[in-house]
């Protein structure tokens, strides 16, 4: 037995049994944030905040979301539209959030490539979060099935069939995925425990494992400058903080990301209560039927810059393509030859290699979107090209990049 | 504490911990197959003498949809052999039968009487009569399911004589 005195606080007495205050300085009083940064340093906790509205109204929907083939559509559509009180809100608001939650995604993967924040120490992190980009859009694609509409059935088609490689002719692996032939009841039930235990588990513990990667390269900043945070932490904490180069996470960092988060909320919000059409495809509105395929099958916005990718080749090359899209992103600290970890505006070649790799993304997720005819056809080959010929030229433009 | 032993206790428990994750694993597989009852309710009879000619019959077949054309007189004067030898007799018809389902991606392709042909709103892949892929994405035609004729009447699910000789020609894959 371990020697316990008594206690003179509440406080004294967690810390006694738990290690609080430690806790505390380490992950808040006394973990650094440099003062050099903007407000896309806040897009990581806007992204935690999205990822618990998803999770509270994804909660309030499980109570009532029957999934089952025959009532699956009208557990959604008539019981929480219609006679759960406020079920439409928790309904709009999942629907938004998944959806927002791309974009924030997004923003965020754009901000760590344009400040190098993916090396020197910092390969975990990006890693880790492509992870979650990963989760993310397996929780986004198992969700989109449950309401069982002609979206959802035929999406979970295409996107089953993928897995039969191309030329392979892996059905048996197709049908395994299914349980069934075609998207049915077993098929229903396993991707509704996916969206709904498997999925949210591996989010959470990659969160865990995000933030854990952060804490000892600590957070980039606008100049990709070295910092030394004993020295700058020593400043701060005795009482210099203004000549300081850093602040404490807890609660002088927070304040700020948190008001971040405040107008976040607001334009999310204003999305959820006016604007939350968009995040519901009028096509899903008709229930499921094996037997009528939609005129056009398209997924939401934010998986239409792969779907492109795949569209525009031959089978086979199509799936390779695709595969290619899917991965490359997760190796870019070592595709990236460069040393230099500063913003991309001072780094010469990458500088264009990053303007063009954004412009030609934002190219394919309009191309994905418009029918596939004519000279949309063109741009979309194009722009899927494109995609692939940054990633090759991507090692040798780094490589010769003159050291800061 | 003997270091010999320690390791020997290691490896033990590797050795049982292993064991027991290749049987979960195969365990977690199973369970994922497709059901007995799922495999058995697989056998469905299609009546063609109801067919007319050149109108597209869509049947359900192990949640697929098939396709049934009855080809007119003039459609089979106009096919080549490799059309033909897809084409499915029955009591002196020539029948389409196949899997309505895109070989790209698993979409239904829409039958178009005008130009006796299909066309898959999905990706743009074209099929003629006989489901032979014509236009890309899709590199194979239409497959055809096992099939028994039976007088009037084609059994799905079950292979028969002409569908094996098909298969023995490489016709079916």
């Amino acid at each position: 037995m371990a020697h316990f005195e008594k206690a003179n606080s509440i406080n004294e007495w967690f810390d006694q049994r738990l290690g609080v205050n430690t806790l505390q300085r380490v992950l808040a009083k006394e973990y650094w944030i440099p003062k050099d940064i903007n407000f896309l340093w806040a897009m990581g906790m806007v992204l935690a905040i999205t990822f618990g509205i998803l999770l509270i109204s994804g909660i309030f929907l499980l109570m009532y979301y029957q999934p089952n083939v025959d009532l699956a559509f009208d557990s959604v559509n008539y019981t929480i539209m219609q006679e759960v009180g406020f079920g439409w809100l928790w309904r709009h608001v999942h629907a938004v959030a998944a959806s927002v939650v791309f974009l924030i995604i997004y923003i965020h993967m754009f901000t760590g490539i344009y400040y190098g924040s993916y090396k020197k120490g910092r390969e975990l992190i990006w890693i880790s979060g492509m992870l979650l980009f990963v989760a993310f859009s397996a929780e986004a694609f198992s969700g989109y099935m449950l309401p069982w509409g002609q979206m959802s059935y035929w999406a979970g088609m295409v996107i089953t069939n993928l897995f039969s490689a191309g030329s392979l002719e892996l059905n048996g692996v197709v049908e395994w995925i299914r349980g069934d032939y075609v998207p049915a009841q077993a098929f229903l039930t396993r991707f509704f425990m996916l969206h709904v235990l498997l999925i949210p588990v591996a989010i959470m513990a990659l969160i865990g494992l995000h933030f854990g990667a952060l804490r000892l390269p600590h957070v980039n900043n606008q100049n990709g400058e070295e910092i030394d945070y004993e020295v700058e932490a020593e400043k701060y904490k005795s009482g210099n903080k203004a000549a300081s180069k850093v602040i404490a996470f807890a609660n002088d960092f927070m304040s700020k990301d948190m008001f971040v988060v405040a107008v976040y909320l607001v334009f999310f919000f204003y999305l959820v209560f006016w604007n939350f059409t968009f995040a519901m495809d009028p096509v899903n509105f008709d229930p499921a039927d094996g037997l009528v395929t939609p005129a056009h099958i398209y997924p939401e916005w934010y998986f239409l810059w792969s779907y492109e990718i795949l569209r525009p080749f031959s089978k086979d090359v199509g799936l390779i393509a695709f595969a290619f899209a899917q991965v490359i992103f997760v190796l870019l600290p070592f595709l990236d030859r460069s040393p230099n970890s500063v913003p991309a505006n001072r780094r010469g070649l990458f500088a264009i290699w990053f303007w063009a790799m954004l412009v030609d993304m934002i190219i394919l997720t309009a191309m994905g979107k418009l029918p596939p005819e004519g000279v949309f056809s063109t741009i979309g080959f194009v722009a899927a090209v494109t995609f692939i010929g940054l990633w090759l030229v991507l090692p040798f433009i780094t490589a010769i990049e003159k050291k800061l | 504490m003997n270091q010999t032993r320690r390791g020997f206790m290691g490896k033990a428990f590797g050795a049982v911990a292993g064991i027991g994750a290749v049987g979960a694993l195969y365990a977690m597989k199973r369970s994922w197959d497709p059901l007995p009852s799922v495999k058995a309710a697989g056998f469905t009879t299609i009546d063609l003498s109801s067919c007319s000619e050149n109108k597209l019959v869509v049947e359900k077949w192990r949640g697929k949809p098939i396709f049934v054309l009855r080809k007119s007189a003039e459609m089979v004067s106009a096919q080549s052999d490799a059309q033909n030898a897809r084409d499915i007799m029955v009591e002196g018809a020539h029948y389409m039968i196949a899997i309505g389902l895109c070989t790209h991606l698993g979409c239904i392709p829409a039958y178009r009487e005008d130009k006796s042909d299909f066309k898959c709103a999905c990706h743009g892949g074209e099929f003629d009569s006989s489901g032979i892929n014509t236009v890309l994405p899709p590199e194979k035609p239409l497959l055809i399911p096992p099939f028994n004729v039976k007088g009037a009447t084609v059994v799905l699910g079950e292979a028969g004589e002409v569908y094996n000789k098909m298969k023995e020609s490489g016709l079916i894959a």
